[in-house]
Formats: C-alpha cells, structure tokens, sequence
C-alpha cells in the first residue's frame, strides 16, 4: 500500500510539472500579447511598453517560468495580466460555483443512468428497454450546447419557471439552487445518457451469469438480486466510465457556463486564453489536472473496494 | 367649451379608476452588455465595457459629450481659450466631491493628466496629452493647461473615457473598486457576472437622477441574451449583438427595438505595404468588385449604411462616395490585369466577430466574381491584434473602426497595419488637427474623405450598427453613438 500510495504520489507530480511545462511553452508559441489585449489598437508602443514592463514580460521565458515555479511553490500563483489580482483571488471567487455544478451534475448522472441503465437491463428487449435506449442515444447524439438552449426556451422562455441564467451568489440559496437547475440537467442529461447505455450492458453481461439464476432459484425477489447482485458486479466499468466522465463534466462546464452566463472557472479559462492572461491559463489548467488526477486516482481505490479480487495486484 | 371644474374633476377620477393599477415607476435597471471587463478603470484599460458602463455615469471628465457629439461641460463648467488655440483655462464646478468623500479639486485634474501623460504611463490613449506642453492648477477651481500645437479634438478627447478624472487616493484601486464623481457610485462587483452601481445622493445632478440602482449583466451569447431578455431578466440590451434576432423582438410588443448608427466605420483592409496592393490598380479593382448592398443583406440583416471612404454618414462633413466606383467586373479584371498580379492565393484574416467572419464569406465570393482565389482564415483576438495588427502578416482583413475622429489611422505611416504611406495625407491630416475653424476643418474633412476614396486604400464596406433592445417602457438611451458611451442619467422605466 505504502509503495502504490509512492507511485501514484511521484506521478501525479510528475503530470503537475509537464502541464506546467508544456502550459507555458504553448502560451508563449501562442500569437498574442496580453499588453495588446488590455491597451487595445489605439495604444502608444510607449504605453505598450510599460504594460509589458509593469507584468513583467520583458524577461527571457525560462526566467518567467522560473519565477512562475517558484511563486507556486510557495502557494502563489502570480497576478492575473488582465483582471490584475492574484490569481488565487480569482479562482476562490469562482470555485464554489464550477464545483458545485461539476458535482451535481455528477450526482444527476449517476441517478438518471443507474436507474435507467439497470431498469433498462431487467426489462431487457421489451419496449421500456427500447425506450430508455433510444432516449440515450439522442442524448448521445445532442451537443450540450443546443440541449441548453432548448431547455431554456422551455423552461425559463415559456413557463417561466427556472432563470434562464446567472447566478445570485450563495447568499440567496433558494435563487442559487434555481439558476443550477438547468445547467446540472443540461451536463447531466447528455453524460447520464453514455453512462446508461454502459450500466444497461454491463448489467445485463452480469445477468446472464450462473450466480444470478441460483440467487433468483434461491428465492430472492429480482429487484433484490438486481440491486445487491448484479449491481455491484457490474460496477467497475462503470466507475471507470464515471471517473472520465467527471473530467469531461468539469471541461464541459466550459460550455455551459457561457451558455448560462454563470461565473465560473469554465468561463474564467475560456476568458483568460483570449486574453493571454499566462498565469490565469497556468493557474487553471494545473488545477483542473490536478482535479482529474485526482479522480482518476479515487477510481483505482474505488476498484478495489469494488473488487476484493483486485487486492495485492496493486 | 366651458371649463367645468366639476366634470374635469370626474372624468379624471374616471380615467384614474378605468386605469389598471397605477403603474409604479421603477427605479432599477438591469442592463446587458455582451462584453466583459477584467478591470473598471478606463485610464489603464481599454476594453471599450468600461467606458460603456464607467464614463459619464461613475467617472466624469473636465468635458463630455451630448447626443450629437457636441462637446459639453462637465467637471469644467466653463472655458477659454487663447487667440493662437494653444491655452486653455478652465474653470471647474465647485462642491464636487468624489464618491469616497474627499472633496474634487483642481489638484485632481493635474493628477489625473500627469499620471496619464507621465514617462512611465500605461493610459490606453497616451496619445490624448501628447500636444500637452504644461498643467498647472491656478487656484483650487481653475486649472490651465497650455498645449505646444493647437489641437481641434483637445476638448472632444478630454470628454472620453482614459481621461476621466480620478483621485490620487483611489487611483490604484479603481480597477476593482472605481471612485469617481459621477451621478452612480459603485456598488458590488462579480466578476464574469455582474456589476452594480447605485445612485450618488451627493451628485449636483441627483434630483434629476430616477434611476435607484443599475445592473449590467455580462452575456455574451447571442443566444443566453435572446433568452434573458424574453425571461424578463433585462430590461435593455443597448448593444445587441445578433442583427439576426431582431426580427423576433420587433414583432413582440413587450419590445423596442433602436438602431443606430454608430462611430465604426466597417472596412476590407488591404495590407498597403505587400504586394499587390502596393499597386493603386489593383485596389482599384477591389472597390470595383465589392457589392455593399449585397454584404448588408448577407452579413448584417439589411442593418448597416454603406460607406465611400472613411467617415460616419451622420457627421458633419460627410461626403457620399459610395459611387466613387461602380460595381463593375470588367473594371475590375481590367484593373487587375493592369496591375500585373501574378494570381497568388490571398490571405483573408478574419477576427472573431460576426459581422468581420459574415462579411468575409461574401467578399470572398464576390472577389472570385473577378477571378481573385481568397483563403478565409477565422483567428481569435488576440492571435489578430499580434499577427494582423502588429506584425502586419495579411492580405486582406475586415475590422470595424470605433473611434470618433479616427481619419488620423491613414497618417499613422507605413509601421501601422494598413502599411500605409501617403505624406499628403500626413500633411491633410496634421492641418485638420491643428485648424480650430470649424468651417475651415470640415471643408478639409471633406477633402481627407475623397483623397482616401480615390487612393482606394481599403474596401470601404458600411457603417457599423448599434442595435438595442429595451423593454416596453424603457426611456432615456440613446438614439445615436457619438461616443462609446452609454449615459444612464436620463433613464426612466414607465
């Protein structure tokens, strides 16, 4: 345990440094001058020049990647160019909401396709597994993008009932919870439909095993042996499909956030690369590699948890 | 008719009680903007939200500007000037303070310019108070400043937003916390979601101030901007940004729709430094193949003004050129043939916004009409503002001009964009900024505008639109652009 804990330490380390790295390079290859962003076109070159002064990028890249490291090493991760606050500032302000969204949408997918995909597998070749099936892959098929739209024009355009975007800050919990409502479904609905399809096959390869037979002759009701039974058996390809998943739920919020116009870190990434913002970039890019190291990491615990069979074989 | 007291008594009461209940006036607004600040203060940042939402409502300058685009006091209530153009005075409104407090005084207007002017300055429009000789304050209400050239546009740039006047105290903290004298003081920032600014009881003007509290809210989505608005989330969106739409909000009356005209002037720039536009045939030859008509349709839903050379339609000394050259394909080859291209590919580098990436598509058309083989590249911002607009590395782009007074772009020589080199221009242009006769000045406008259709130094396309969106309602915006501003102190919802 102490030598899996070791590897999984070093490499996640390992994947934190050549981000940064390759972050950096990819900024600095990049077309593109935050001083130019800021100042705009009518800008004089000596305006331009003490903006660049003022940032601190007139110094040689690997001394401003230097700098970069060994602000982070001590927990700073520099000033933003364009909003000229500290980074950190800027990612607080911001976190609670992309976590927020990230993990409801996480916990509706997970609802929508475990209920779905194992209703799905006992109904097996009957039309409520055909319609579960086909309702997934139009959720497949439909970009989160457009779903968004659509259920906004239904939701806050004609009923009225939900924002169709914004966010009012936690201070107003009930108005909080609202204006989530549709981004959460908009993630959820398109993740929920890939993660049925996989709950419905895997649950269904376990169904044809020996052991489920026995435990329904043993006598067991079948929403028993579905839920005790087949389930946790058929579990690890889906926490796998889940633990990707999460990544893409946290990458999508990219998306969603601009199409809810909520203030989130998707929203801050999308707005710090426009404006060469380097150490936004930087900032957000590591944490986000960070987040699915992370999970992924949770994920091989899980599997062993999951799958006593997996113990020893770190 | 007789005056009865009595029935007009009654049919008043009458009309008082068939009314629906009285409609309560409202006293906050909530306005979209589809551009997002990263800063608040116009002095180190250019992103034209600041001064859409900043100047004239939270930051005020010694002047500002009316809807005409007539230059009108503001912190300066009055001023004169010397018989050679060159001295300034001017005399300041007393018992203004700033919104932290501290009272406004001429020491603020020397602070203001010589931050903006000094060795080490980064105010986007440094260029403002280069003519600047000398400031000094004369007494704590008159403030002089002497210029080393005369200067026409001196009052009218003093009235935008890098030269508001700010306070020493707050000066490196209005990024985030903006402190001005203006009629709304800053209330609460989000970043990336909203900005609010309530009415300042201490304002000269606040009695006529109806407005309590404003609520910008960043949307940029064409398509989250439709929806806030249907929601009723909005009240306004001054700046919309899909002329596709429209049509859905005029023929929905819970809306207004306003379109105006505004100071951008929309232009096919040919890179004048790079062959073959160093040649005046060839760009000749674009005028000729380029169908304006055709362009607003496809691009701008019919919105938009055509354009002969570079100046808005609605100033002073507009002269119509649009048919300076006809729209003739056999010019246009002969033009191209004359020129000698040798028939290369040519490189059209679009920035990203839609009315730039819409308007290429038909160019692109329209110039294979002539036998002309464009390669469209979309590219990002700041990928133009470093390629295009610095390194100058395009044949053809497409960018809307928002400035006021900008005809000074052709005498920029050939380092800026258009690399273009022109010394009678220069020269045109150095008299126009320095003439302070007004009749004398337009007269020369007017000829700067031909010499630029004749010289065919880009495609000049049309006139930039700016369409809004405001509940029924809703009064007191503007109905013309004269400036990147949106003044909100004559803002009434009904």
């Amino acid at each position: 345990m102490g030598y899996f804990l070791f590897r999984r330490t070093l490499g996640f380390v390992l994947t934190l440094i050549t981000v940064s790295v390759v972050v950096f390079a990819v900024m600095n290859v990049l077309p593109g001058d935050p001083a130019l962003t800021i100042l705009g076109i009518e800008a004089t070159d000596e305006a331009l020049d003490n903006l660049r002064r003022q940032l601190g990028l007139n110094d040689p890249v690997h001394v401003r990647y230097l700098n970069w490291v060994g602000g982070a090493l001590t927990g700073d991760f520099g000033t933003s160019h364009s909003f000229r606050v500290p980074v950190s500032e800027l990612i607080v302000e911001r976190l609670p909401l992309t976590v927020s969204l990230a993990v409801s949408g996480m916990v509706l997918t997970i609802i929508l396709a475990l209920t779905l995909g194992i209703g799905a597998a006992a109904n097996h070749g009957k039309p409520g597994d055909w319609g579960v099936m086909f309702i997934a892959q139009i959720g497949i098929a439909v970009p989160s993008f457009w779903l968004s739209i659509l259920l906004v024009l239904l939701f806050a355009v004609t009923l009225q009932w939900l924002p169709p975007g914004g966010f009012p800050g936690w201070s107003d919990p009930v108005g909080a919870l609202r204006s989530l409502v549709l981004p959460t479904a908009a993630l959820a609905l398109v993740q929920g439909a890939v993660l049925a399809r996989v709950t419905r096959s895997s649950a269904l390869e376990v169904m044809r095993l020996d052991y489920v037979r026995t435990a329904r002759a043993t006598g067991f009701s079948r929403q028993r042996v579905l839920w005790r039974h087949v389930l946790p058996n058929a579990m690890v390809p889906i926490v796998t499909i889940v633990g990707l998943q999460f990544a893409s739920l946290v990458t999508g919020t990219i998306v969603i956030e601009n199409v809810f116009y909520l203030p989130g870190l998707g929203r801050l990434i999308f707005q710090s690369i426009s404006n060469r913002d380097l150490p936004t970039v930087q900032a957000l890019v590591m944490l986000f590699a960070a987040i699915v190291v992370t999970v992924n990491f949770i994920v091989d615990v899980l599997y062993v948890l999951i799958d006593p069979r997996l113990k020893g074989r770190n | 008719m007789y005056f009865r007291p009595a029935y007009a008594l009654m049919a008043a009461t009458a009309l008082a009680l068939a009314a629906p209940l009285p409609a309560l006036a409202q006293a906050r607004i909530s306005i979209g903007i589809q551009q997002e600040p990263t800063s608040l203060d116009p002095t180190t940042d250019a992103t034209a939200a600041i001064n859409v939402m900043l100047t004239q409502n939270l930051y005020e300058g010694l002047t500002t500007v009316d809807q005409s685009g007539a230059v009108i006091p503001q912190l300066a209530e009055s001023w004169t000037i010397s018989d050679d153009s060159l001295t300034y005075v001017f005399n300041l409104v007393q018992g203004v303070t700033f919104h932290d407090g501290s009272p406004f005084s001429a020491a603020d207007v020397v602070f203001s310019f010589e931050r903006a002017r000094a060795e080490d300055s980064g105010n986007p429009r440094r260029a403002t108070f280069a003519p600047i000789e000398s400031i000094a304050a004369l007494d704590d209400h008159t403030v002089e400043i002497v210029l080393n050239n005369p200067d026409a546009f001196f009052l009218f740039d003093l009235a935008q937003g890098p030269a508001s006047i700010v306070s020493e105290a707050s000066a490196e903290t209005n990024g985030t916390r903006p402190v001005g004298t203006g009629a709304f003081r800053f209330d609460a920032w989000t970043r990336g979601d909203r900005l609010r600014m309530i009415r300042n009881p201490d304002h000269r003007n606040a009695d006529s101030v109806a407005m309590e509290v404003i609520e910008f809210r960043f949307i940029s989505e064409p398509a989250a901007a439709t929806a806030a608005l249907m929601a009723g989330e909005l009240d306004a969106f001054p700046g919309f940004p899909a002329p596709e739409l429209v049509a859905q909000f005029e023929a929905d009356p819970r809306f207004n729709v306003m379109v105006s005209s505004t100071e951008g002037e929309v232009i096919l720039a040919m890179n004048n430094s790079r062959e073959p536009f160093t040649d005046i045939n060839f760009r000749r030859a674009i005028s000729h193949a380029i169908d304006r008509e055709e362009i607003i349709e496809g691009a701008m839903y019919g919105f938009g003004i055509p354009i002969g050379s570079f100046y808005p339609p609605h100033g002073p000394a507009h002269v119509d050129l649009t048919d300076r050259y006809a729209l003739d394909h056999d010019a246009a080859r002969a033009l191209i043939a004359e020129s000698g291209f040798d028939g290369r590919e040519l490189v059209m580098r679009l920035p990203p916004f839609p009315y730039a990436t819409r308007s290429g598509e038909i160019i692109q058309a329209q110039l294979a009409a002539v036998g002309l083989n464009v390669r469209i590249e979309n590219v990002e911002w700041g990928f133009w503002l470093d390629e295009v607009f610095r390194n100058r590395n395009y044949d053809f782009s497409i960018i809307a001009h928002t400035s006021p007074n900008d005809l000074g772009n052709f005498a920029r020589g050939p380092s800026y964009f258009y690399g273009y080199e022109d010394e009678a221009f220069v020269d045109l242009w150095n008299a126009i900024r320095t003439e302070t006769d007004d009749d004398t000045r337009l007269e020369m406008l007017r000829q700067a505008q031909i010499h630029l259709a004749d010289q065919a130094v880009h495609g000049f396309l049309f006139q930039l639109p700016a369409i809004g969106i405001f509940r029924q309602g809703v009064e007191g915006f503007w109905p013309s652009q004269p400036v990147l501003q949106l003044p909100l102190t004559e803002i009434a919802i009904n």
